[in-house]
């Protein structure tokens, strides 16, 4: 298999948009169509989350949305089917966004196998910070899937000790806290990117907090991507298996704002 | 391997962006706890205002009453506070006062490990907020408004299970958000490295004792030491000095509830699986695609769905035992121990009074046991009378 994720930074300008959304919520059959439909609508790549109990890095609107797709059903292998019925239609680059919980209790080689066979380009994992990647790195690199690097204000001097390792893209943590939708984003972003790519020429995008359009442009700006996750699913939230035309309206407007950046 | 390895548990399964803040903790403690001044002040806090060294008392009635071993009972319930949690507070907050923090958070479920950082926090001046359980909350309204008067600020956690291991999770997540002032005092040997290392070495001061207490009293080592087990801190003190002492039996208490052959329980090592939660690899009770179970148990302090890493590895190897105690066994302990000894210890140590009920009488004469009687349990008064179907307020 050959990993797409540069694919997603291959565009015009070069700048990706990045959605994000939660398996199974509402529902299997919803997941599937709001993925097509946020490429349709030109993202460039969609991160699938695999719900899990005790998400510890999100705010309370991708936590309940890991509740709603739990409390309905959805499941590790569940996810693997969301996917295999993408793949049917569309070759767009796919992560997984999950903790480490769920991966190892299926197996590291079992699961980056499952993720190889149906075309899974990367893994996005949240609690795995680089001292402990090497336990999931190898079976993942193994069959093809890119471990996402993240990096975070507090990074420091860990700034590039992480890029110089990394694999597929950089998720830039755009903030303290926890995923969530805020008005303001303060962090010297651009000295961290700079910082970044002075040792790789890894691809960087900047997550956590954005949900206008205007801080898609600023984000992608000053790196190579803006990446969108609470804001896709209050959609969803609000909207149940009803939300396909606000979702493409809303990553068409981000996706613009982006490709002007 | 990373660092904070107990075999092939514990380690550092955290966001990045918290991993600074570790690597800096780590450092702090390194140094601290070489430091004279450090362990001077912390000394004198642990006699002068904590009330350490903690009684040995041997149970004489106790003893005569089951037939065999002699009844030993460490009495980290007479610490200030009620619990040994001020034990491991006084220090991290002394530590985290040394690192230049203003503020702690913390988790707690039965709400000892809360009122004792909430004490700590108004010694030192600092901030405090604790995070608890909606359902704790109600299980524990006493706790609660103690952590008030001491001038903290308790938020409900209203996700998950809300119990124990949402209030951590929910304590990870504002740490993350405020780190820079922040010390999160976590509450147990659990969580990623270096917690379990520095909160086992400031409980370890409980075996420490007990072995110059029990050897002044019996010349020998006890033949067992008793202990609940939720996260595993009041534990690891108990059991830490004498693990080298191959002799001396180590047999940890875990929460059976309503069994463990029911899915109302909170037993990790009986019920739970390896698996990766809070910060460490573990064991933890969770169903077939690693999602974490909601546990249940009578006793809030030991609802949690792991067990500190330094436990799974002592089970790995086989040095201590880990055995369920049901919440029936652990109320009739609560209340024999009330009735033999006019002891009214928390429900959590009852888990661990159970257990030496039913061994007591294996062993001889000449034999002792400590049950380390973790903490006091007007707490839990309340709640016994409910179990008992006797309608009282709090």
């Amino acid at each position: 298999m050959t990993n797409k994720i540069h694919k997603a930074f291959e565009n015009s300008n070069g700048k990706a948009f990045i959605a994000f959304l939660t398996a199974g919520d509402p529902d299997a059959d919803s997941t599937v169509k709001y993925v097509l439909e946020m490429e349709k609508a030109g993202a460039d790549l969609i991160e699938i989350g695999i719900p899990f109990s005790d998400p510890t890095a999100e705010g309370v609107v991708i936590q309940d949305a890991n509740i709603r797709a739990l409390k309905n059903g959805m499941t590790t292998d569940g996810a693997f089917e969301i996917v295999r019925r993408i793949r049917e239609v569309s070759q767009i680059p796919l992560c997984f966004m999950t903790y480490c919980n769920p991966v190892f209790h299926y197996g590291y080689d079992r699961f980056f196998t499952r993720c190889e066979e149906l075309g899974v380009d990367g893994i996005i994992i949240p609690d795995l910070p680089y001292e402990e990647k090497a336990e999931m790195e190898e079976p993942a690199n193994a069959h093809g899937v890119a471990v996402i690097s993240m990096i975070a204000p507090t990074s420091e001097a860990r700034i590039q000790t992480t890029a110089k390792e990394a694999k597929g893209f950089i998720y830039v943590v755009s903030s303290m806290g926890v995923t969530g939708v805020r008005s303001e984003i303060k962090t010297d972003l651009k000295s961290i990117v700079e910082s970044i790519r002075e040792v790789t020429d890894v691809p960087c995008a900047i997550g956590f907090g954005i949900s206008t359009p205007e801080q898609a442009k600023k984000m992608a700006a000053i790196s190579d991507g803006s990446i969108v996750g609470s804001a896709i699913v209050k959609i969803i939230a609000a909207k149940g298996a009803n939300a396909a035309e606000d979702l493409f309206n809303y990553v068409k407007s981000m996706k613009d704002a982006v490709k002007e950046a | 391997m990373s660092k904070g390895r107990y075999g092939i548990h514990g380690g550092q399964y955290i966001s990045e962006t918290l991993m600074n803040e570790l690597i800096r903790l780590e450092e702090a403690y390194e140094h601290y706890k070489k430091d004279p001044e450090f362990n001077a002040e912390l000394q004198k806090l642990f006699n002068e205002y904590a009330g350490r060294p903690s009684l040995l008392y041997y149970a004489d009635k106790m003893t005569k009453d089951l037939g065999g071993a002699k009844i030993y009972l460490k009495r980290e319930d007479l610490n200030h506070t009620g619990s040994h949690k001020i034990n491991n507070v006084l220090g991290q907050a002394l530590l985290a006062k040394k690192m230049g923090k203003t503020r702690l958070i913390a988790e707690t479920g039965a709400g000892q490990h809360g009122v004792a950082t909430a004490t700590a926090a108004a010694l030192l001046g600092m901030e405090c907020e604790i995070f608890m359980g909606k359902e704790d909350t109600d299980r524990q309204a006493l706790n609660v408004y103690r952590m008030e008067l001491l001038g903290a600020k308790v938020h409900p956690v209203t996700s998950g299970t809300m119990t124990l291991k949402d209030a951590v999770n929910e304590t990870m997540r504002e740490w993350t958000n405020r780190v820079n002032d922040t010390h999160y005092c976590l509450g147990s040997v659990m969580g990623p490295h270096p917690f379990p290392m520095i909160v086992r070495d400031f409980q370890s001061v409980i075996s420490k004792e007990m072995k110059e207490q029990i050897l002044k009293a019996e010349g020998k080592l006890p033949a067992a030491v008793i202990a609940c087990v939720g996260g595993g801190s009041n534990a690891m003190g108990a059991f830490y000095n004498f693990i080298e002492d191959k002799e001396v039996k180590l047999i940890g208490c875990e929460a059976a509830g309503k069994g463990v052959d029911t899915a109302l329980t909170a037993a990790t090592i009986a019920t739970g699986s390896l698996g990766i939660f809070h910060g460490m690899k573990s064991y933890f009770c969770q169903d077939e695609y690693g999602q974490i179970a909601p546990v249940y148990s009578i006793s809030a302090g030991l609802d949690y769905p792991g067990i500190g890493p330094e436990h799974a590895y002592l089970h790995d190897i086989g040095r201590a035992q880990y055995v369920p105690v049901t919440d029936d066994e652990a109320v009739d302990a609560f209340e024999y121990l009330a009735r033999t000894e006019g002891i009214i210890c928390a429900i959590e140590s009852a888990h661990a009074v159970a257990h030496a009920l039913k061994i007591a009488k294996d062993f001889g004469k000449d034999d002792s046991i400590i049950i380390n009687i973790s903490g006091r349990g007007d707490k839990d008064v309340a709640a016994i009378a409910r179990y008992r179907g006797v309608d009282i307020h709090d």
